[in-house]
């Protein structure tokens, strides 16, 4: 069958949820930003799947978004590694149930 | 003129009062003007007396009074007034004349004394208050003058403030006397209910006149049986006479002013003033309030001569003699005699004051003795007392002639024989006039004749300053029998309001030779009995238990202690326990009621109010907690969250379009 | 297009993804983390975004998975096996899927097949980039360099 826009919709929703899955269910800091990454990546996807079957000829919008969405996530890729190395260095683990100082 | 001193007769008790006044802010050192201000004071009462005297001479029946309202209440008034007629004036005179006798008498008396200045102002306030009694028109009035003697009385008798036994004597004499008191208050309250107005003499309305005297009836009685109570304390009647041989307690002239000559006199006063009280009704002459008061008197005059015989202390005899020439006064009160019984008291006033400062003269003479027992043979040092006190006992005792104790007895007798309920009293009062003549007797022997005993050993006669005094006053006793005799019988008149006739041929008369007798068988008997006197007293080696009776005053002030005196303390004791447990036992227990609700309240405010506030504030923190967990600290959580949130609004959102 | 490449490569995606999702061993994680992210580019090609593929490929293959990599070699204390998984994470992916799918459904007009596209070149995005998209562009350059300052300044040492 050929690959309709839903079907490119279902496939990135199931990307995004194994981010989230990735996200929620492990332990360890850099899963949650593992997860963040493959969140960022299926949203990405959705936005070509719109352009190339939006009504054409369309400006390249879907395009340069997700140009700009990959750049962003690589910026805050760095950071949030950085991140977690520096509260690594501060309390010795990774562990995100550990890392809870704002618990109210 | 006689309606000036009528209308002014409050002056006579003002002017010894201003100077009572004027005394007491004088200090201690200021002797001679204290006692020149009572002095003066009371030679401008005796001439003030005098001038009131003149108008009642002119017309027989003389009454002349002055009302005034003293505060209004609503619609009713209280009024108070004076009244000027015989009765009052003769009273007055013999008041202001014995008065001035013995305040200069003090003048030497109580010339050791360091409270000198104090006694005459209590002296002048005594004379005010006394002269108040006589002249009042209302039985308000004459009851509160009555109440101001019984203070000064209270004074002068406790002058002696350092003295247990001279405060214990002024405080029986107040009480006795407030017993007797609290019977006349009640009397005069009766008697203003039943009758509207207590003034005496008010033109037609007054409380003794007729109108008013109809309207009371039998009531009658029973307040002149209430108002007699007044005057049984006052003079010293049976039942309530033990505090007068106490009174001697107080200086001399004390003792010779209110317990001889005045204040005591007032019982009798107040019976001859209310006299149309106890006599409504009277058939010949008779009223059962009239039969009460002869019986008590004539107790009295017997029982108080008896214990006169066994005392050692010359005031005390006096004292005992004075109890009994009062009941003698009331017999001849209640015996319709009320001429004779007034003429008796004014005889009496002169020669008991004469007696009683011719024994303070021998105290004084005695240093300070007043033992009859240890004076003795004193008529040779002292021959001017001894002269002045056998006038005076001589008058007591009756003998006749030119004394005018005689005069006045002789007509008591009289009265008293014609009495028809019974001869009774008349034979008592025969044994009395004896027992008169037999103790008078026994007190001269020993305290003038026979050998000197240890006082009166270094004894001399005394100033003229207190000299002076006796021999005016025995003169005075002598003089006044001139008025006295029944062939003259000027005074008699006077107070009855007739005509006085001279008629010598009543000169000698049936009576007059039966009191010969007597008084010559009471002397006779006395100077047989007691010629041999000394520190033993001849009855008491005689009839030991008799005498021994006789000498503890028939043992009534014991009766009363374990009695009356039982009752009363019995009765404090009890108002003490129950004060003590039963009203502080209320007040405690209110209070403690008060504490309960107090910690109840507190106990709800904490509990009820308080906790209901701290469990809002505790149901407050723990939500805060519980929403606070929400909080976990944990990105995963924070990240569900969000997720779950998105998922709700997409499907929201979706669900709407 | 072709179908059996999309499937081919939605099925190594998935499979790469729940790989990296769930291997107890983190640097098996990562790699294929890497891995994901290729069939990323691969879908970006088939859907004719070339230079967005390639620039997926270097950006996150290149350079976010590298960097991750890096990372796990620098915290060594947890870097063994973590073999606790928290199904209550896998639960809430379920809700959300299940949420996104019911909403894909529902929407009309979605089963359309992909029109035929003129090739984007690179030029052209070139050419946008600098005329339409100057701005988002200059900005993501100084949210670049923020972004790496910052990551220098949380990483480096204190100075004692």
């Amino acid at each position: 069958m050929t690959p309709t826009l839903q079907l490119f919709l279902i496939i990135s929703a199931a990307l995004f949820c194994i981010g989230l899955l990735a996200a929620l269910s492990r332990r360890h800091a850099i899963f949650i930003l593992i997860g963040i990454e493959m969140m960022l990546a299926a949203a990405g996807l959705n936005f070509i799947a719109f352009w190339r079957f939006g009504p054409q000829p369309a400006p390249p919008t879907g395009v340069m978004i997700t140009i700009f969405a990959i750049a962003i996530a690589a910026a805050e890729a760095a950071v949030g590694l950085a991140l977690v190395i520096a509260v690594y260095r501060h309390y010795r683990t990774t562990n995100v149930d550990q890392i809870d100082q704002l618990k109210g | 003129m006689s309606n000036w001193i009528a209308a002014h007769l409050w002056l006579i008790p003002v002017v010894p009062l201003a100077a009572s006044f004027a005394i007491l802010s004088l200090t201690n050192s200021r002797r001679s003007l204290a006692a020149s201000l009572a002095v003066c004071g009371q030679v401008v009462a005796f001439v003030l007396s005098l001038a009131a005297f003149w108008p009642t001479l002119q017309t027989p029946g003389y009454r002349a009074f002055h009302n005034f309202t003293w505060f209004t209440f609503g619609e009713q008034a209280l009024r108070l007034g004076f009244v000027l007629d015989p009765l009052a004036a003769v009273m007055l005179i013999m008041i202001t004349l014995v008065s001035l006798c013995i305040f200069v008498f003090s003048v030497g008396y109580m010339a050791a004394d360091e409270h000198f200045t104090r006694f005459f102002a209590y002296l002048s306030f005594f004379s005010a208050a006394m002269l108040g009694v006589v002249i009042a028109n209302s039985l308000l009035l004459l009851f509160i003058c009555w109440e101001l003697v019984g203070l000064a009385s209270y004074l002068l008798i406790g002058f002696w403030i350092h003295k247990p036994s001279a405060a214990a004597a002024a405080k029986k004499a107040f009480i006795t006397t407030r017993i007797g008191d609290l019977g006349f208050f009640l009397g005069m309250l009766w008697l203003y209910g039943r009758s509207g107005t207590l003034l005496f003499y008010d033109g037609g309305n007054g409380a003794l006149e007729q109108t008013a005297l109809l309207s009371l009836g039998a009531s009658a009685t029973f307040i002149a049986l209430l108002i007699f109570c007044g005057a049984v304390g006052k003079s010293g009647q049976f039942p309530l006479h033990v505090w007068l041989p106490d009174a001697m307690e107080g200086p001399t002239p004390v003792s010779a002013l209110i317990h001889a000559a005045t204040m005591v006199a007032a019982g009798v006063f107040l019976v001859a003033r209310v006299y149309p009280l106890f006599s409504l009704g009277a058939l010949h002459g008779v009223t059962a309030s009239l039969t009460v008061v002869v019986w008590i008197g004539v107790i009295t005059a017997l029982i108080s001569a008896l214990i006169a015989l066994a005392q050692p202390d010359i005031k005390r005899i006096l004292a005992y003699s004075t109890v009994s020439q009062l009941g003698l006064m009331m017999v001849s009160l209640g015996v319709g005699g009320v001429a004779a019984g007034i003429m008796h008291l004014l005889a009496h006033g002169f020669f008991k004051a004469l007696l009683f400062l011719g024994s303070g003269s021998v105290i004084h003479a005695c240093h300070d003795e007043q033992d009859i027992r240890h004076m003795g043979g004193l008529r040779r040092v002292m021959p001017v007392t001894f002269v002045t006190y056998a006038i005076g006992m001589m008058a007591l005792s009756g003998v006749p002639l030119f004394f005018s104790g005689a005069w006045t007895k002789e007509e008591i007798l009289h009265a008293t024989s014609l009495w028809s309920p019974s001869r009774v009293p008349y034979w008592l009062m025969l044994i009395g006039v004896v027992l008169t003549a037999l103790y008078m007797t026994r007190q001269m022997i020993y305290v003038f004749f026979g050998p000197r005993r240890t006082a009166a050993e270094h004894a001399h006669e005394s100033p003229p300053v207190m000299t002076l005094p006796l021999i005016m006053l025995a003169f005075c006793a002598i003089v006044f029998s001139v008025v006295l005799t029944p062939a003259w019988p000027w005074l008699h008149d006077y107070l009855s309001g007739e005509r006085p006739i001279l008629n010598f041929g009543l000169f000698i008369q049936q009576a007059l030779y039966l009191a010969l007798v007597l008084v010559a068988l009471g002397v006779g008997l006395g100077i047989l009995i007691y010629r041999r006197a000394s520190e033993i007293d001849p009855v008491e080696r005689a009839l030991p238990p008799v005498f021994h009776f006789l000498r503890n005053r028939m043992w009534l002030d014991e009766l009363y202690d374990r009695t009356v005196l039982a009752l009363a303390r019995f009765a404090a004791q009890l108002s003490d326990f129950l004060d003590r447990y039963l009203w502080d036992g209320i007040v405690r227990f209110l209070g403690a009621l008060a504490q309960l609700f107090a910690s109840l309240t507190k106990g709800f405010d904490e509990g009820g109010i308080n906790a209901r506030v701290d469990d809002t504030a505790d149901a407050a923190r723990g939500f805060g907690q519980l929403i606070s967990r929400v909080q976990s600290g944990q990105v995963q959580v924070y990240l569900s969250v969000i997720a779950l949130g998105m998922v709700a609004l997409l499907i929201f959102y979706a669900w709407l379009t | 297009m072709s179908s059996l490449g999309f499937f081919l490569i939605a099925i190594f995606t998935l499979a790469a993804g729940l790989a990296a999702a769930t291997m107890p061993k983190l640097i098996h994680a990562a790699l294929c983390f890497a891995l994901t992210f290729v069939g990323v580019a691969a879908f970006y090609f088939l859907l004719g975004a070339e230079f967005v593929g390639l620039v997926q490929v270097f950006v996150y293959v290149g350079a976010v998975a590298v960097l991750i990599v890096f990372t796990i070699l620098l915290t060594p204390r947890d870097a063994e096996k973590d073999r606790s998984f928290k199904w209550s994470g896998a639960w809430i992916a379920l809700v959300v899927f299940g949420g996104l799918l019911w909403a894909i459904l529902k929407t009309p007009r979605l089963g359309t097949a992909a029109p035929v596209i003129s090739a984007l070149s690179v030029r052209q995005i070139g050419k946008i980039l600098m005329t339409d998209y100057v701005w988002p562009l200059q900005c993501v350059g100084v949210l670049l360099t923020a972004a790496l300052i910052g990551a220098l300044v949380l990483v480096m040492e204190e100075k004692r």
